[in-house]
């Protein structure tokens, strides 16, 4: 199983195994990770799950949807060329581990 | 504070919600969660769409793991019904004998489903979505049938409708009303929903109000307007719901179909907080008393009451949103459309990308958008800001972002 480091903003960090199938953002709640509120609960309609993904990670990941990268343009956090949303990021066999910070405020 | 009992009554998404920002905000007295629930809260809206669907599993749906209540120390009664509330004494009866006592209480105890009440309604294959329980029951039950009859045209049933249809069973909707969703959404969207069930598959009957439902061996025979109208196996209804305001108007709490609070959350005692589904407030957006049922309404309000329950300011303005989920159309609402005099669209339908702008007496009330959700976020932000006539907003419609952050 890939494992997926998530960072908070203070620089405090958390590692943990990610199914696949599973969302970046639900292996967060499931593990009570905080600083992703999630509010719509992976239905790409609130952009409170908003993470930096490492620039050498970013490659692994699936493209941007239309959809999320619309959502992006409104994250409360700066948007950088690493931002994704964490609900539209499911673990795949393929992906392996991935390191993403957690931004300050999702609001 | 150290002494202090807080009492949630509800482990929903306003429940949680509550206690999560207590903690969040220091409270470090004790914190207790009843539900009567057997189970940790756990999120509603996937239950009539990626889980319906078989996409995601039960353990996804949940808020926070067991081990965020131990570390949080909240502790939750679970399979537990508060049965009635003694203002005075400041205690809460359980079912089955036991009181609490607390020294502020919140109430977030949701709705439950309105049922079908015609003859031969309380068949056992007349289905309901409220719970993980329910939801689990009807995708078992999709997995044995082919033929669905939908009653009620609202998000429930029309989410209901494109899930079944994607699983390939033959879906009738039936909605008492003239259009879809009439309670919401502008004629413009409901005509947009109905092409697009139709065109994916789905026979609809608008106008028509069931009056009988009759079992014959397997078969359910449907009656609309006294007239058989339709043979199916199952029925999954969706026509509205009740807030459970039961032991608040006991309590004598200030109710009217919901427990009415203020902007602070507060109900009719200094004590007592309610947040969620089961309230009814007074909203500056309606311009007029609401109760809402959506997850924003849930966990700002939960905010809210949190922070009146220590002694807080918070007051709860937030701009109403809601999403919904049917076939590749995503619906965004942002703010309360009831009473629009003219309205602006941006993008066609035809295109599956478009949104219409809500506005009363030349200002902006809101915007459905769908698979728009550039122009829903801009909206949220700019009612939350200032007040935008028809005209700015037809000059900015193709920046609205950078016209909400001016
Ligand atoms: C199928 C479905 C789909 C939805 N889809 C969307 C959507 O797409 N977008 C959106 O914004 N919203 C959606 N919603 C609405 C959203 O889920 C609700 O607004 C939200 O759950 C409200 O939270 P709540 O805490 O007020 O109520 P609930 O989550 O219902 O929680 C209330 C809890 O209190 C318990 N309770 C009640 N009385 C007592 C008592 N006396 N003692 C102990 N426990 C009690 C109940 O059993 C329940 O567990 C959907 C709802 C459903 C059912
Ligand atoms: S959880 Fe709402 S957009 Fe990701």
């Amino acid at each position: 199983m890939s494992k997926v480091t998530y960072r908070q903003a203070d620089g405090s960090a958390s590692t943990i195994e990610v199914p696949v199938g599973w969302s970046l953002m639900e292996a967060a709640m499931q593990n009570s990770i905080e600083g992703i509120p999630a509010e719509c609960g992976g239905g790409c309609a609130c952009a409170t799950c908003h993470v930096y993904v490492e620039e050498d990670d970013m490659s692994k990941l699936p493209d941007l949807s239309d959809m999320e990268g619309d959502m992006l343009e409104c994250v409360a956090a700066e948007r950088l060329p690493g931002s994704r949303l964490s609900c539209q990021i499911r673990m795949t066999d393929e992906m392996g581990d991935l390191t993403v910070t957690i931004p300050s405020e999702q609001f | 504070m150290k002494d202090d009992v807080f009492v949630v009554v509800g482990a929903g998404q306003a429940g949680i919600q509550v206690c999560n920002s207590l903690r969040n905000s220091g409270f470090a007295g004790q914190l207790i969660l009843v539900g009567d629930e057997p189970i940790l809260p756990y999120q509603r809206p996937p239950l009539s769409k990626s889980f319906l669907l078989g996409e995601i599993d039960e353990q996804r749906l949940f808020f926070r793991p067991q081990t965020h209540f131990e570390k949080q120390s909240i502790e939750p009664l679970l399979r537990t019904k508060v049965i009635a509330i003694d203002r005075l004494a400041k205690t809460v009866s359980l079912e089955g004998g036991r009181t609490l006592n607390y020294t502020k209480l919140a109430l977030t105890t949701g709705t439950r489903v309105r049922r079908l009440d015609c003859e031969g309604a309380d068949n056992a294959q007349v289905h309901y979505i409220r719970s993980l329980d329910d939801s689990i029951a009807l995708k078992n039950k999709l997995a044995e049938v082919e033929r669905v009859a939908i009653i009620g045209g609202g998000f429930v049933g029309l989410e209901v409708a494109a899930v079944t249809r994607k699983l390939g069973k033959d879906v009738t909707v039936y909605e008492a009303e003239e259009r879809l969703m009439g309670r919401v959404v502008s004629a413009m969207l409901s005509e947009f929903y109905f092409d697009l069930h139709r065109k994916n598959g789905v026979s609809l009957h608008m106008g028509d109000r069931i009056d009988r439902v009759k079992v014959c061996d397997n078969t359910l025979e449907i009656y609309a307007n006294k007239q058989h109208s339709l043979d199916c196996d199952i029925i999954v209804a969706g026509i509205g719901a009740i807030a459970n305001d039961e032991i608040a108007l006991e309590a004598g709490l200030n109710c009217d179909r919901g427990i009415i609070v203020d902007n602070r959350c507060l109900t009719s005692d200094p004590d007592v907080v309610a947040a969620g589904d089961c309230t009814v407030h007074y909203n500056q957006f309606a311009g007029k008393p609401v109760r809402l049922e959506s997850v924003q309404n849930a966990v700002d309000q939960a905010k809210v009451a949190a922070s009146t329950m220590l002694g807080g300011e918070a007051v709860y303005d937030q701009v109403p949103w809601f999403w919904s989920d049917q076939y590749d159309a995503k619906l965004q609402i942002a703010g309360i459309n009831a009473g629009y005099d003219k309205y602006l669209t941006a993008g066609r339908p035809e295109d599956n990308k478009f949104s219409i702008f809500y506005f009363k007496d030349d200002s902006l009330i809101g915007a459905d958008s769908i698979n728009d959700p550039s122009s829903h976020m801009a909206v949220r932000k700019i009612m939350t800001t200032k007040i935008a006539s028809m005209v700015q907003i037809q000059e900015n419609l193709d920046d609205l972002r950078s016209f909400a952050q001016q």
